[in-house]
């Protein structure tokens, strides 16, 4: 502090006692709040280092008084969650599938956690409204590929298809005609016969007699002897007029060619039982459970 | 009372004491994460990437895909319901740089590996709206025509192997084989080899084309295998070196 205070003249505020060139500044200090508020903010740190974690030590660092760790409070948070749910989840996971529709509160909990579920996994290929898309399944109609009851839907969800876990649905559309089992005109000839049994229209000029021989020669295998498909092997029903990849002559045509395999994944290792469970009660009511 | 003359009147002093009172800030909060050990989890299961997945991650980043998708499960309670585990250190101790993200236009991807079928990955890819008509995201069709450079990933693997990625010099030979190996396992000379150097990487042919290695190949093999190499069966959340 300077030995004598200077007051300026002209304004009456305090200089700060230092000069350039014959220039004088007035002293305007800081704001009381602002002094308090910055001093509140220290001691506030210093509470805070005291409390939490904090410093960096040469080995470890200072835990806080009250040992908080964010990964151990999500921990409990999740724990709270599914002790709430437990009650009925755990019912959910004891009750045997068929028994979750008749009773009213076990169906209700199952419902809102398999809608919820859905949006949070499922929807990404089957759709928010689970009518799918091309190449994934629509789940609200009648055509099951891997069986519609509640047992299977769930076996499905679980292990998935063709997803490479052991219990996965497998089974292949071979490629008939990229493998060269069938030539060019056979395959126009079949997809065209296939196409005639659910009342479509196949390709110009295709001898569907011949298609039908074809077809009993090669598809009834899995495809059935009237074209009803197999849902162990994963062979739909091809006289319902319902298409996952589509029912233009030319994409029956591919499919002969070169064959599919669609692909969904195991769900055993991401979500726990009940959610499994409740997906399968979910999707078994979405209008075409068996 | 005017020791502080020397900084208001030397800018040369001021310059350095700046220096000097930032570098204590920085130094106190950087240097500790490089020696304590509670940094970084230790956890089974992670292993450098593939060199079919890091040409994916570089896709992933030329593309610019972490400006809309973050890869950071945060520790919440509704992330954890909706993601799956929340993110460890480790899983992102091979990244050179992470792509955790700081905003989210989609959604996060850091356990999205697995999550999707290849197939939808390639549809995804190819045009966003068949398979999610509200999607926002641009379509990347053309990583389906762009041949993969594998070659290329040789000198990837040794720049990554010099700043800490541990690529061994037989990976790194092995550079483009392994591309080439991944994604057409039929066709692989050394499969076994390719296995043993990446355990648990998965091979198979991703973009649903045999014809040709992809860009869209590698970006998939990379998608798939994003947040999967930790098995959170084996990992204890709850151990004390595991919290914080």
């Amino acid at each position: 502090m300077a030995a004598k205070k200077e007051v300026d003249a002209i304004s009456g505020v305090e200089t700060t006692g230092h000069e350039w060139d014959g220039l004088k500044e007035l002293n305007h200090p800081l704001p009381r709040w602002w002094l308090w508020t910055f001093y509140i903010c220290i001691i506030f740190s210093v509470i805070y280092w005291v409390l939490m974690p904090s410093w960096p030590l040469l080995s470890d660092y200072t835990r806080g008084m009250r040992g908080h760790s964010q990964r151990a409070l999500v921990g409990e948070e999740v724990a709270a969650l599914q002790a709430a749910r437990a009650e009925k989840g755990t019912a959910l996971v004891d009750a045997e599938l068929d028994a979750i529709n008749s009773n009213p509160d076990l169906l209700q909990f199952a419902m809102a956690n398999g809608r919820a579920a859905f949006g949070d996994n499922c929807a990404g290929c089957h759709g928010t409204g689970a009518t799918g898309f091309v190449g994934f399944p629509n789940l609200n109609d009648d055509e099951w590929i891997w069986g519609g009851t509640l047992d299977q839907i769930r076996q499905t969800i679980l292990y998935g298809v063709r997803s490479g876990n052991d219990d996965a649905h497998t089974g292949d559309m071979l490629a008939f005609g990229r493998d060269g089992v069938l030539d060019a005109a056979q395959v126009r000839d079949v997809a065209s016969f296939v196409l005639s049994m659910s009342g479509g229209k196949g390709a110009e000029g295709a001898d569907l007699a011949n298609g039908q021989v074809v077809f009993e020669e090669n598809c009834v295998a899995c495809h059935g002897d009237a074209g009803a498909g197999n849902q162990e092997l994963g062979a739909p029903n091809l006289t319902d007029n319902i298409w996952l990849y589509g029912g233009s002559i030319e994409t029956v045509m591919e499919t002969i060619q070169n064959g599919r395999g669609g692909v969904m994944p195991a769900w055993v290792d991401r979500l726990d039982e009940a959610t499994i469970k409740s997906l399968a009660v979910y999707v078994h009511s979405l209008g075409g459970g068996q | 009372m005017n020791r502080h003359a020397i900084f208001e009147k030397n800018s040369i002093v001021l310059t350095v004491g700046i220096l000097v009172a930032v570098a204590i800030g920085g130094l106190v909060e950087l240097v500790p994460n490089f020696y304590l050990k509670s940094t970084i989890e230790k956890v089974d299961g992670m292993r450098p990437y593939t060199p079919l997945e890091l040409a994916g991650r570089d896709i992933y980043v030329r593309e610019g895909c972490y400006l809309c998708h973050s890869q950071m499960v945060r520790t919440l309670r509704d992330e954890v319901e909706r993601y799956g585990p929340y993110s460890l250190a480790a899983e992102s101790m091979y990244d050179h740089p992470f792509q955790w993200g700081s905003k989210r236009t989609g959604p996060d991807l850091a356990r999205v590996g697995g999550k999707y079928s290849d197939d939808w990955h390639v549809q995804h890819m190819n045009d966003p709206r068949s398979v999610s008509p509200a999607s926002i995201m641009p379509g990347y069709p053309f990583l389906a025509k762009a041949v993969l450079d594998a070659e290329s990933m040789t000198g990837h693997l040794k720049a990554n192997a010099i700043v800490g990625v541990p690529y061994t010099d037989e990976m790194v030979a092995a550079a483009a084989a392994d591309v080439m190996a991944q994604a057409n396992p039929d066709a692989a000379e050394d499969l076994d080899g390719f296995e043993a150097r990446y355990p648990n990487a998965v091979a198979r042919d991703f973009d649903g084309n045999p014809e040709a290695v992809t860009e869209l190949d590698a970006l998939i093999a990379y998608l798939q295998m994003l947040g999967t190499l930790v098995d959170f069966k084996l990992y204890d959340g709850k151990a004390d070196i595991n919290l914080r």
